[in-house]
């Protein structure tokens, strides 16, 4: 089980703006860097992150070796209908991580 | 009821200028935490719990003080129950002499009873006498995470040494290690954090050096990382031989930056640059 942290409003007004936060455990091993043998650590990366409300699509982001270790996305949306948002971010190796918060639109 | 009233009266007004006495004190303390030579962003990072990202380690190791461990088959919690109310107040104490702490079915006594450990060194005391488990390695991301969950349910308090007089020797001890300089650069700590803290190394802020935070999530580690690694990264960095992970020393040091940061607020797990 990935290590992940969402902040996200539990209820929000029809139309309203909501910003949603996520922050999730990984090491983003660039895959340039040597190890104490003197070997290339192989890349290990989140790929894909993906952010759905009921299914459809909000946010969608693709990283790259650049990024730091354990990132933290932060993105807005507009609050449609009541549901879950499920966020879903997938790398090398295999990696996939998934976290679902209900959220009430009134 | 006169009488009654007038002591009430004298009563508030020594409550109002003994406030206002510590109130002064706090403002004319010229110590402050590494938290106030940050940006305005950092802050904000720290501030946020979904931010930062020392809680991963936090939430990694609030499932691990569930978990049973060891031959002994006992979880933290066993025998520390709730986190939140035993272990309040804890890492503003730390470090320590621990009670001598003989396994379960044995009678000899821990090997170094006597020495000051700190909050990793009596997690792996715990580790290896009560839950008859393998020490977790220094730096390890279970040992942290531990470490940090037991240092967040002290956030907010002012550090509080403990008044063990077993402690002075190794107080003194670290105090010395502080203002003696070593290395290639022929540095001391206090030459850094005493003469020339707030000033600039290249584009760093030198902060004063008061262990408030730890673990901390340092950006430039991209981890968190106990006040072990800090010293052994300031005695590199002034081309000293950095200790070995378990050289007292470490803890000595730890004793005298622990008394030297008395009162500050502890702000554990904090992010640093």
């Amino acid at each position: 089980m990935a290590n992940v942290l969402v902040n996200a409003p539990k209820t929000a007004r029809r139309g309203e703006t909501v910003e949603i936060k996520a922050l999730i455990m990984h090491p983003m091993e660039t895959g340039f860097r040597a190890g104490t043998n003197g070997r290339i650590i192989p890349r290990n990366i989140i790929e894909h992150f993906t952010a759905t409300w009921n299914g459809a699509e909000i946010f969608r982001m693709d990283f790259s070796p650049a990024i730091a270790a354990n990132p933290f996305v932060s993105f807005f949306t507009v609050a449609s209908e009541s549901g879950t948002i499920a966020l879903r971010w997938t790398g090398d190796e295999g990696f996939v991580a998934e976290h679902q918060v209900a959220i009430t639109v009134t | 009821m006169t009488r009654l009233t007038i002591g009430l009266c004298l009563a508030s007004v020594f409550a109002a200028s003994w406030f206002a006495g510590s109130w002064a004190l706090a403002q004319n303390d010229p110590r402050h935490s590494g938290y106030h030579d940050m940006g305005p962003d950092l802050r904000r990072m720290q501030d946020d719990d979904t931010a930062n990202p020392a809680m991963l380690f936090v939430q990694a190791g609030q499932v691990l003080w569930q978990e049973k461990a060891g031959t002994a088959n006992k979880a933290c919690a066993d025998c520390h129950q709730d986190a939140a109310k035993t272990m309040r107040g804890v890492a503003a104490r730390y470090p320590a002499i621990p009670p001598s702490m003989p396994g379960p079915g044995s009678d000899k006594p821990a090997s170094d009873a006597g020495q000051p450990v700190d909050l990793e060194g009596r997690i792996n005391l715990c580790r290896t006498e009560r839950q008859q488990a393998p020490a977790l390695e220094p730096e390890s991301p279970d040992l942290l995470g531990l470490t940090a969950y037991v240092a967040l349910q002290s956030r907010g308090q002012p550090i509080a040494p403990a008044d063990d007089p077993r402690l002075v020797p190794f107080r003194t001890k670290g105090a010395d290690l502080y203002k003696s300089r070593q290395g290639q650069l022929n540095l001391s700590c206090s030459n850094c954090h005493d003469d020339n803290a707030g000033k600039k190394l290249a584009g760093a802020t030198i902060p004063q050096g008061h262990p408030t935070g730890y673990p901390i999530y340092r950006l430039e580690w991209q981890t968190l990382g106990s006040l072990k690694r800090r010293l052994r990264n300031c005695l590199v960095g002034m081309r000293a031989e950095a200790w070995d992970w378990d050289d007292p020393q470490y803890v000595a040091l730890e004793l005298y930056l622990m008394d030297r940061a008395r009162g500050m607020t502890l702000d554990a797990p904090a992010v640093r640059p």
